[in-house]
């Protein structure tokens, strides 16, 4: 067998193809998904998430730790239970607190872990007790002119002095 | 009354005529996709052939598929940066140029540049074959034309196309950064960082390959098919190529609603 020029340039075509397919996956894309064997299983019951989706991340002082996992509705206690997949490298104290915020003002919703001061360790199948709901902005407007209807009432109904 | 009755019939006559024809050429079509399937294995034995179709379809389409892809990859830039900059967020050009073309420009506008530059190419190659009676000469010589003409030009449009998307979906970003960065002045990290930050290689680098390797094999099937089943006459032929082209592109669309309906469903 031969060498030929077509070889030559289907040699050059097949090798710009794995240089764009490399660049691809090293410069524009990331391997954000982490693989689900090095991770561990935590739960935690919220009363309200807000907009929180499957696979938003999980983040602990700001750095990504982990991500939701599932989302169910206990039609028990009528709290949504959600379950987080937390990388292997990380542990977080038995008394973490999770809440969840908002990225930016109108971002998508992630997980905070703020670890407490316990000595032992959550580990796979754990679940975190202390919990805060996520911010709902309809709630807090009301709250917001409630209160604000109340401390008008307030001043007028108080004697002038 | 008479003559209108005469010429909804006709009408009639023609509309089941022409669907009876369409259902009759799928059938055939299936038969043939899966006597193809069943004769490729000559191409593993006679690589020699295989190469020539990959150089035939996938190296002389090189061309015009970075010279697409640098330009489709300069327009998004512009028009992104454009729209992006009125919410103050022009750092999310490079997610935003990075994802259509991953997703959706990459494999679909590649396929139908591929579709028109090599599939009506491979048309025509094959009709031509069969006009001049060389396919029967072949059979005549006990050299199995499915195997020896179709097969290797089917596979190797199926080998060149994802390789054709991911040159033109780079060649884009490539694009999208020569006018985001080096002309407009985006910041080059937060480009990058964004677009690494969004896009995912499993979810929509992987997903858009797969997209390409079954528009791949959807435009040479289609072509060969074509060539294949093409009226042995010059006008044959042109009609072969026209529906190669339309039916590709159609194809492409189609399938690119289906496959996307269910590869970027609710997950954001």
């Amino acid at each position: 067998m031969n060498r030929s020029a077509m070889d030559l340039w289907v040699g050059i075509f097949v090798a710009a193809s794995m240089v764009a397919l490399l660049f691809l996956a090293l410069k524009v894309s990331s391997f954000s998904g982490i693989r689900a064997e090095d991770t561990y299983r935590i739960a935690a019951r919220f009363d309200n998430i807000g907009a929180l989706k499957i696979k938003a991340p999980v983040r602990s002082a700001g750095v990504l730790v982990g991500r939701v996992a599932s989302i169910r509705f206990n039609d028990e206690t009528y709290e949504a239970e959600v379950e987080i997949r937390v990388d292997n490298r990380y542990r977080f104290p038995k008394d973490t607190f999770a809440s969840i915020y908002t990225a930016g003002l109108l971002g998508d919703q992630y997980v905070g872990l703020e670890p407490g001061g316990d000595e032992q360790y959550l580990a796979d199948g754990d679940q975190i007790v202390k919990t805060q709901s996520a911010v709902v902005l309809e709630k807090l407007i009301g709250q917001f002119l409630f209160s604000k209807a109340a401390e008008s009432q307030a001043d007028s109904a108080s004697p002038p002095r | 009354m008479t003559r209108l009755a005469v010429v909804f019939a006709a009408v009639f006559r023609r509309i089941g005529r022409e669907t009876i024809d369409r259902v009759w050429r799928l059938g055939y079509a299936s038969r043939f996709f899966l006597a193809l399937l069943c004769r490729s294995g000559a191409v593993c034995a006679r690589h020699r052939l295989l190469f020539r179709e990959v150089w035939f379809s996938g190296v002389l389409s090189l061309i015009i598929i970075l010279v697409s892809g640098l330009f489709v990859g300069l327009v998004l830039g512009l028009q992104g940066y454009e729209i992006l900059q009125r919410y103050g967020s022009a750092q999310a050009l490079g997610t935003m140029v990075a994802l259509s073309l991953l997703r959706e420009l990459g494999p679909v506008v590649a396929a139908l540049l591929f579709a028109s530059r090599a599939g009506s190419a491979i048309t025509a190659e094959i009709g031509l074959m069969k006009t001049t009676e060389q396919l029967k000469a072949m059979d005549m010589m006990a050299v199995d034309p499915v195997a020896r003409v179709v097969a290797p030009r089917f596979w190797g449009g199926v080998i060149s196309m994802p390789l054709l998307a991911a040159l033109f979906s780079a060649m884009g970003i490539f694009g999208g950064w020569l006018i985001g960065v080096v002309l407009i002045g985006v910041d080059d990290g937060a480009f990058w960082s964004s677009m690494q930050a969004s896009v995912d290689f499993r979810h929509d680098v992987w997903n858009g390959l797969v997209k390409s390797f079954i528009f791949g094999a959807a435009v040479s099937l289609i072509a060969v098919f074509e060539g294949y089943d093409a009226e042995p006459t010059a006008e044959g032929v042109s009609h072969a190529i026209t529906r190669t082209v339309v039916t590709s592109a159609l194809a492409i669309l189609a399938l690119d609603f289906v496959l996307t309906s269910f590869m970027f469903r609710g997950v954001s």
